[in-house]
C-alpha cells in the first residue's frame, strides 16, 4: 500500500505542472484580452480563403 | 445593400455618389481606402462586415510632433535602435473587419513587424521597424485607412500602465488548492474505521495543510489588510468577521491535525476564500475602453505648431511659454489661453461648454484653451502655460484627488458592524454557557461559532448583485466606473442636469422661419448657396432644409463674420448677419439667427433653437414626483421660457454658471444634506460631477469625450435614466433579501456551533451551500430587474 506516495507524489507533480501552466499563461497576457482572441482565431482561414480566390481572379484574368 | 449608402462608412451617400468599381462612395476619402485596400488583396475587410470603414480625417501636418524623439520616446512601449513597440488607442475599433484590417497591416506597410489588436480596449499594439517606417507614417498610414488613433497629453504622462494581474492570480491559486484539498479531504468525510485510511490520514492531512498556507498567506492576505486598516480606522468592515473566519479556521484546523483531534476544515477554509474572490473577480470587471478618469490631458493634444522667425516647428504643448506664436490647424484644439493674431477663428466650445454651435472671433479676441478651431488656419499668441490657463485651474481644485468610494460607508460595512458585535457576543455567550458545564468543550465552541458564522454569503450579496446588474446596465449602453455608484444610485434625492449637451442634443438642432414665405426659385437658390459654404451655421442649415435641386451659381462672395451673397442669373441673395442684410433689426444676442434677402428685399430669418432631447419633458415629470431636480447652465437666460414651458413647476433654473459656480452649488446642497446626481457632459461640468454623489456623463460618442465621472450614459438612453435610478432601488432589495437568507443559514449554523456538533464535513456542505445559493438568488433576482428594464415600456 506504500504505492500511495508514489500516486501522491504523481498527482502533487501534475497539479503543480498545470498551476505553473496557469502561472505563465497569466504572465503572458493571455487572460488580459478574452474577446479578440476568439475572432481572430476565425480570420486564418479567411486570410488563405482571400490569398486563393484572389489568384483565381488573376489566373482568369 | 441600397445603392444609396456608401460602400466603406455605410452613410447615406447626401450628395451625388462616386462610383467607383461599381461600388458608390459617399465622398472621396471612402473611395481612396477602398482604393488602398483592393490594391492590397485586402478588400477581404469588406466581406467580414457590411461597410466597416470611417472616413478618413485630415491630417496634414498634425502629427509633424511625431518626428521629435523625445516625445515619440515617451510613447513607446519598447525601442531599440531598430524595432519600437507601441500601443495606440483607435476608438473606431468596433466589429471583426477591424480586428482583421489593423492585423494585417504589414501588407500595406512591410515596415509593420506585427499588430495585434485588443478588441476590449479598442487598442492595436504595433511592432515596427524604426528604419523603415517611423511612428509618424504608422500614425499617418493608419489615418489614412480610417483608423486614426487617439493620441492626447494623457498618453505622455501615463507611460506605460501596468496591468494588474494580482486577482487572475489569486483566484488562480485559491481554486487550485480549493481543488486539491477537496480531493484530500474527502475519505475522512464519511469516518469509516477502515484500517488503510486510518494509517494514511495524518499525512492527507499535512498534504492539506501545506495547499492551505499559499491560500491564507497569499490569495487571502487582502482581507487581513484591510480588516486591520478598517480597524485602525475604527470601523468594523465586512472583512473583519471575515479575516476572523480564516484566521479561526486555519488556527483550529492546524491545532486539530497537530494533536490528532480531528480532520480540520481546510477544505471550508480553501473553498471559503476562492469563493470570495470570485465575487470580487465579478465586481472588478469594467469597461476597458471606457476611461472614467479624464481630464483635460485626455482632451489636449500632445505638441502644437510654433511659429518663430517664419518657420514653423512642433512643440510640446508643455512646453509653451507666454507670448509664443501658435499656429492652430483647422479642427485643432487651443491648449493655452490666447489671443487671436491672425486668420477667422471660428471656436468650437463643445468640449468645454457643451454647446456646439461655433463662436466666431476676431483678431485681437481672447481665446480660451479648450476650444476647438473648426474654420482654418489661425495664428494665435500664448498668454498663459497649459497648467495656468482658464479651463486647467480647475484641476487644482481638491475635490478631484478625493476618492468617492472610500467615503462612502456600504450596505454591507454597514450591516458588519452590528453582525460583528452580534457574532462575538454569541461565541462569548456560548463559551460561557459551556465554561460552566463541560468545560472541555469551550474553545471547540469558541472557535466553531467564529469559523460559522464568518459571512461569506453576505460577503457575496453584493458583489455578485452589482456585477451582474453593472453588466445589465452596460448591454442598455449605461456604463458604470465601479459597483458601488449602483448603491450611491440608489440614494440619491436630487438631481441636477446642465443644460447645454445634456438636456439639449448636440447634432441636432431646430430652426424657425420668420418672415415672408420664400418662392420655389429662391429656396432653390438659399440651398444652392449655402451648400458653398462652410461655416458651421450654413452647414447646419443646409442640411435642416428640404431638398431642392443644386443650381450652379453664377456669383459667389463670402464675408468671414458677416455673411453670404450669391447670385444665380438675374436673382441674388444674401444670407447672414443683421447688419449685412440691411435690416435695422436689433439681434436678439440671445439667440442664433441668420437673416435673409433676396434681390435686396428682406425676406426674413432662420432662428435657430436648442433641440432637446426625446422624452425629455416625461422624464422630468416622472422623476419631479420622487425627486428634487434644478437645471444649471453656463449659457444666458435665452432659453429660460421655453425650459419652462417643458419642466415641472418644481424645477429650479440656475444660468450664467461657471465651471466653479456648478461645484460650489452641488457642494452647497450637498452640506444641507442632500444626496446629488449631477448630469453633464462637458469639461465644464467636471467640477461639479467629482463633487456630486454621483456623477454622470451623458456623451454621443462614449468611446472619445467625456469628462471624469461615475458613470457615462450614451445619450440614446437618456430619457431611461428614471428606470435605471430604479433599477438601482431594486438591486438594494436583492441584497437586502439575500442578507436574510444568509441569515438562515447561519442560524442552522449556529445551532451546531453552539451545541458543540459542528463536524467538518457539516461545514463543508453548508459554507459552499449558502454561498452558491446566494449566488444563484442574487443573479436570478437581477436578471429578472434586467428583463424588466428591457421591456420598458418607455423605450
Amino acid at each position: 500500500m506504500s504505492v500511495i506516495y508514489i500516486l501522491l507524489a504523481i498527482s502533487i507533480v501534475v497539479a503543480i505542472v498545470f498551476f505553473a501552466a496557469f502561472v505563465i499563461a497569466v504572465r503572458r497576457g493571455q487572460y488580459d484580452d478574452s474577446y479578440t482572441p476568439s475572432v481572430r482565431m476565425l480570420f486564418e482561414d479567411e486570410l488563405v480563403k482571400n490569398k486563393s480566390e484572389e489568384s483565381l481572379e488573376t489566373n482568369k484574368d | 445593400m441600397s445603392s444609396s449608402n456608401c460602400y466603406h462608412c455605410g452613410d447615406p451617400c447626401v450628395r451625388s455618389p462616386i462610383l467607383f468599381d461599381q461600388k458608390a462612395f459617399c465622398c472621396v476619402g471612402c473611395r481612396t481606402v477602398y482604393e488602398i485596400f483592393a490594391e492590397n488583396d485586402l478588400s477581404c475587410y469588406y466581406d467580414l462586415q457590411q461597410s466597416p470603414g470611417a472616413i478618413p480625417g485630415e491630417i496634414e501636418g498634425k502629427y509633424d510632433f511625431l518626428e521629435q524623439e523625445n516625445i515619440v520616446d515617451k510613447l513607446l512601449e519598447f525601442g531599440d535602435d531598430s524595432i519600437q513597440i507601441v500601443s495606440l488607442y483607435v476608438p473606431h475599433i468596433h466589429c471583426s473587419s477591424c480586428i482583421w484590417i489593423l492585423e494585417n497591416l504589414n501588407k500595406l506597410n512591410p515596415g509593420i513587424i506585427e499588430s495585434q489588436v485588443n478588441f476590449g480596449k479598442k487598442s492595436v499594439r504595433l511592432t515596427y521597424k524604426k528604419g523603415v517606417c517611423p511612428l509618424k507614417d504608422v500614425v499617418s498610414l493608419l489615418s489614412s485607412i480610417g483608423y486614426e488613433p487617439y493620441i492626447s497629453l494623457e498618453n505622455l504622462e501615463g507611460g506605460k500602465s501596468k496591468i494588474d494581474r494580482q486577482i487572475i492570480y489569486k483566484l488562480g491559486v485559491a481554486g487550485f488548492a480549493f481543488g486539491n484539498v477537496m480531493f484530500l479531504s474527502f475519505p475522512e468525510y464519511f469516518e469509516v474505521d477502515e484500517f488503510w485510511l486510518e494509517q494514511y490520514k495524518h499525512l492527507f492531512r499535512w498534504i492539506m495543510f501545506a495547499y492551505s498556507l499559499p491560500v491564507v498567506l497569499y490569495a487571502g492576505r487582502d482581507y487581513f489588510t484591510s480588516a486591520y486598516k478598517g480597524h485602525k480606522a475604527g470601523l468594523l468592515n465586512i472583512d473583519v468577521p471575515i479575516a476572523l473566519g480564516i484566521l479561526v479556521l486555519f488556527l483550529r484546523s492546524t491545532t486539530e491535525i497537530m494533536f490528532d483531534l480531528g480532520s480540520g476544515f481546510f477544505d471550508s477554509l480553501t473553498g471559503l476564500v476562492f469563493f470570495l474572490l470570485l465575487g470580487k473577480f465579478f465586481q472588478q470587471r469594467t469597461y476597458d475602453f471606457l476611461s472614467f478618469e479624464r481630464d483635460y490631458k485626455s482632451y489636449f493634444p500632445i505638441a502644437i505648431t510654433k511659429i518663430e522667425n517664419g518657420a514653423e516647428s512642433p512643440l510640446q504643448v508643455y512646453e509653451i511659454k507666454e507670448g509664443d506664436r501658435l499656429l492652430i490647424r483647422n479642427e485643432e484644439l487651443i491648449p493655452v489661453d490666447g489671443i487671436l493674431i491672425k486668420g477667422d477663428a471660428m471656436i468650437d466650445y463643445s468640449f468645454v461648454t457643451g454647446e456646439s454651435a461655433p463662436v466666431q472671433k476676431k483678431s485681437g479676441d481672447k481665446l480660451y484653451a479648450g476650444g476647438k478651431q473648426v474654420s482654418g488656419l489661425i495664428e494665435v499668441e500664448a498668454l498663459r502655460t497649459v497648467e495656468q490657463s482658464y479651463l486647467t485651474q480647475l484641476w487644482s481644485n481638491d475635490v478631484f484627488n478625493k476618492n468617492k468610494e472610500a467615503l462612502f460607508t456600504n450596505i454591507t460595512n454597514k450591516l458588519s458592524k452590528h453582525f460583528t458585535r452580534a457574532v462575538l457576543l454569541i461565541a462569548f455567550v456560548a463559551s460561557l454557557f459551556w465554561f460552566v458545564f463541560d468545560a472541555s468543550k469551550v474553545m471547540n465552541v469558541f472557535t466553531a461559532v467564529l469559523i460559522i458564522a464568518c459571512p461569506c454569503a453576505i460577503a457575496l450579496s453584493a458583489p455578485f448583485t452589482y456585477g451582474n446588474l453593472l453588466r445589465i446596465f452596460g448591454k442598455l449602453k449605461f456604463y458604470l466606473k465601479n459597483a458601488s455608484v449602483i448603491e450611491q444610485l440608489s440614494t440619491i434625492d436630487t438631481i441636477i442636469f446642465d443644460k447645454t449637451g445634456t438636456i439639449t442634443a448636440n447634432s441636432r438642432s431646430e430652426t424657425q422661419f420668420s418672415g415672408d414665405q420664400l418662392d420655389q426659385e429662391e429656396e432653390v437658390l438659399l440651398r444652392s448657396t449655402l451648400r458653398g459654404s462652410n461655416h458651421p451655421l450654413s452647414r447646419s442649415l443646409y442640411e435642416l432644409l428640404k431638398d431642392n435641386d443644386i443650381l450652379p451659381l453664377t456669383y459667389f462672395e463670402e464675408t468671414p463674420g458677416s455673411g453670404i451673397e450669391a447670385r444665380i442669373n438675374d436673382r441674388q441673395i444674401k444670407i447672414g448677419s443683421a447688419s449685412f442684410v440691411g435690416v435695422d433689426e436689433k439681434d436678439e444676442h440671445l439667440r442664433t439667427e441668420v437673416h435673409i434677402s433676396t434681390d435686396n428685399k428682406y425676406k426674413g430669418k432662420f432662428t435657430f433653437f436648442n433641440a432637446y432631447r426625446q422624452g425629455l419633458s416625461r422624464l422630468f415629470n416622472d422623476l419631479s414626483k420622487s425627486y428634487r431636480l434644478a437645471v444649471i447652465s453656463g449659457d444666458n437666460e435665452g432659453e429660460r421660457e421655453n425650459l419652462e414651458k417643458l419642466l415641472p413647476v418644481s424645477t429650479k433654473m440656475i444660468f450664467n454658471q461657471k465651471p466653479e459656480d456648478k461645484l460650489e452649488y452641488v457642494a452647497y446642497h450637498q452640506s444641507e444634506g442632500s444626496k446629488i446626481l449631477m448630469i453633464g457632459d462637458g469639461l465644464n461640468d467636471a467640477g461639479a460631477l467629482a463633487q456630486s454623489d454621483v456623477g454622470i456623463a451623458v456623451s454621443e460618442n462614449i468611446n472619445v469625450f467625456s469628462p471624469a465621472c461615475d458613470a457615462i450614459l450614451d445619450a440614446s438612453q437618456f430619457d431611461k435614466i428614471e428606470v435605471f435610478l430604479k433599477a438601482s432601488k431594486s438591486a438594494i432589495k436583492i441584497i437586502k433579501w439575500s442578507f436574510f437568507f444568509s441569515f438562515l443559514y447561519n442560524i442552522v449554523g449556529l445551532y451546531f456551533a453552539v451545541t458543540g456538533q459542528l463536524e467538518p464535513v457539516i461545514a463543508a456542505i453548508l459554507m459552499p451551500l449558502s454561498s452558491i445559493s446566494i449566488v444563484a438568488f442574487t443573479t436570478l433576482a437581477t436578471n429578472i430587474v434586467g428583463k424588466r428594464l428591457k421591456k420598458n415600456p418607455l423605450t
